[in-house]
């Protein structure tokens, strides 16, 4: 409904300064499935470190494994190899200092947008004054203050993507872990999530990690981005071939030149990446 | 029907087939009919002797005898067994669907047991029942308890199973712990399907209440009707059977309104 004319929201208040707790650190991280034709590796020596504060996208082909070192980072799966920490303490289980964005935005049904939104803040023993209050700031700043009150399947998809990118930022996480939070939205209101995101990324100063198959949307948000390559299916463990920084100054603009000369660069990458590992 | 909406025209299709079952039953009396499966229709009483008979059943000042004005008390006696025995299963196989649905352990150990006591009938408890608990009410609500039991379990096991995973770990990233986890997510996500388990429940109850109270039991809907077919007063035990069915069938709407009044517009409860 409003989100082809993106209401921006309110400014944030910075919560959080930058600091050592938003540092991601892979070491020779890998992960190890067992099947019946035995073990299978998924990835396999994976070296990563993302500065606090810094923004990193991870592209590269299905099934290289970006998904499943998203998921090790929130700690719904287990690493089999190497050293995984974030903010300098090794991850065993999700933690609210990691919030994570699903694609199919995991919102919970039964619960208003605002009630969704304060469910992290109350889980956390927050007063509820304080935590209503600090619900309604976050769902102003992601434009849907006049939508506080409805359930999340009254809501077109973009703007269930933005509850539930309200409802990880009310939880004041180091770092924001977002598996292709956009992939099922239509082009436009796609577009106009990424500005937010943007925005949202230089107000609140948390680091964050972007999976997405967008290599476009990787080179307009990212810092760095990161190409993954090979996968199970492969032959190959999937590992990270190749990280490319953007270095493109002030607002970026998707139809310039050097934007697409470095996406250009990224999806040579990418296809070499198949097959080949 | 434009002007009173399609609502209105549903009911007046619905009451019209009614009335035509009623027109149909009443020729059928009349013409003493024979129908598949032997039916002799000619046996029954006509509708409006029923009609007459069930607002002397409720409230009296037709025939003045024992059975004038009796319905509200066989009908609490009957309403506060299935209350009971429903209460009493769902109590039970609520948090056990759900512990089962969640924890494979408790699954693994309680499943085969399950489906062992599932498939025998209510009818083949009786005799047993009747040796091991006597006649009376407690048989009775101990019969209802087993036959809702089943039915409610079920769905709120599957329904429990079928929580989206992707709910748990939202509720975990955001700092529920994997205890809170069953009560804040698991409980909430399966309430439709334990819904539907609920009002199969206490459909059943109703069903098998005629035959926990046909024996030994002076006040109840079913012991009306067993008195009714040993004086064979057919039109007695048509009487009863339509009150039940009215019964039965208000007891799930109130079971549907009550559960929609506690949740509000939260979307707990499927369409029905």
């Amino acid at each position: 409904m409003t989100e082809k004319t993106a209401t921006p929201g309110a400014t944030v208040r910075p919560h959080r300064v930058v600091d050592e707790s938003g540092r991601v650190l892979l070491q020779g991280v890998g992960k190890q499935y067992a099947t019946r034709r035995g073990p299978v590796d998924a990835v396999a020596d994976v070296d990563l470190e993302v500065a606090p504060g810094e923004f990193v996208a991870v592209v590269g082909a299905s099934g290289c494994g970006k998904s499943t070192l998203l998921r090790i980072l929130a700690g719904f799966e287990r690493h089999t190899a190497g050293v995984v920490e974030v903010g300098g303490r090794p991850v065993r289980r999700p933690g609210p200092e990691r919030g994570v964005v699903f694609q199919d935005y995991g919102l919970f049904p039964w619960l208003t947008v605002a009630e969704n939104v304060r469910y992290g803040p109350r889980q956390r023993r927050m007063s509820r004054t304080a935590a209503k209050r600090r619900a309604a700031e976050y769902i102003e700043i992601v434009g849907l203050t006049r939508f506080a009150d409805r359930y999340p399947g009254e809501l077109s998809g973009g703007m269930q993507q933005r509850v539930a990118i309200a409802r990880v930022l009310a939880n004041d996480p180091a770092v924001l872990l977002m598996d292709e939070p956009f992939g099922a939205l239509d082009a436009l209101t796609r577009t106009s999530m990424q500005h937010e995101l943007r925005r949202l990324h230089v107000e609140t100063g948390a680091t964050v990690l972007l999976v997405t198959h967008s290599i476009e949307e990787a080179v307009y948000l990212a810092d760095r981005v990161v190409v993954m390559a090979g996968g199970a299916s492969h032959g190959v463990p999937g590992h990270v071939k190749e990280v490319v920084p953007v270095t493109l100054a002030g607002e970026r603009d998707v139809n310039a030149p050097d934007f697409n000369a470095v996406e250009r660069q990224i999806a040579a990458l990418v296809h070499a990446g198949v097959g080949a590992g | 029907m434009s002007r009173w909406g399609p609502a209105a025209g549903r009911f007046a299709l619905g009451a019209g087939f009614i009335a035509f079952i009623l027109l149909m039953w009443d020729l059928g009396v009349r013409g003493e009919w024979v129908l598949l499966f032997d039916i002799k229709m000619g046996f029954l009483p006509p509708p409006v002797d029923v009609a007459k008979l069930l607002w002397d059943f409720a409230f009296g000042g037709v025939y003045d005898d024992a059975f004038s004005g009796s319905l509200w008390g066989h009908l609490g006696a009957s309403s506060l067994r299935v209350l009971a025995g429903f209460g009493l299963a769902a109590a039970l196989a609520i948090p056990l669907g759900v512990l089962m649905g969640r924890f494979p352990l408790v699954l693994a150990t309680l499943d085969p047991a399950v489906n062992l006591f599932r498939p025998i009938p209510a009818t083949a408890w009786v005799p047993l029942v009747l040796l091991i608990i006597g006649f009376g009410s407690q048989a009775t609500i101990f019969l209802i308890t087993i036959s809702a039991f089943f039915p409610i379990l079920l769905n709120t096991l599957s329904a429990t199973r079928e929580v989206s995973p992707r709910l748990v770990e939202a509720a975990l990233m955001l700092g529920t712990r994997p205890i809170g986890v069953l009560l804040k997510v698991v409980v909430p996500a399966a309430t439709p399907g334990i819904v539907s388990g609920l009002r199969i429940g206490l459909g059943l109850a109703w069903v098998i209440l005629v035959l926990g109270e046909s024996n030994g039991i002076d006040t109840g809907l079913g012991s009306m009707i067993m008195l009714a077919r040993e004086q064979v007063r057919t039109d007695r035990i048509v009487v009863g059977m339509i009150v039940i069915g009215v019964a039965g069938y208000l007891s799930d709407r109130l079971l549907v309104l009550g559960l929609k009044g506690a949740f509000g517009r939260r979307p707990l409860v499927r369409a029905s």
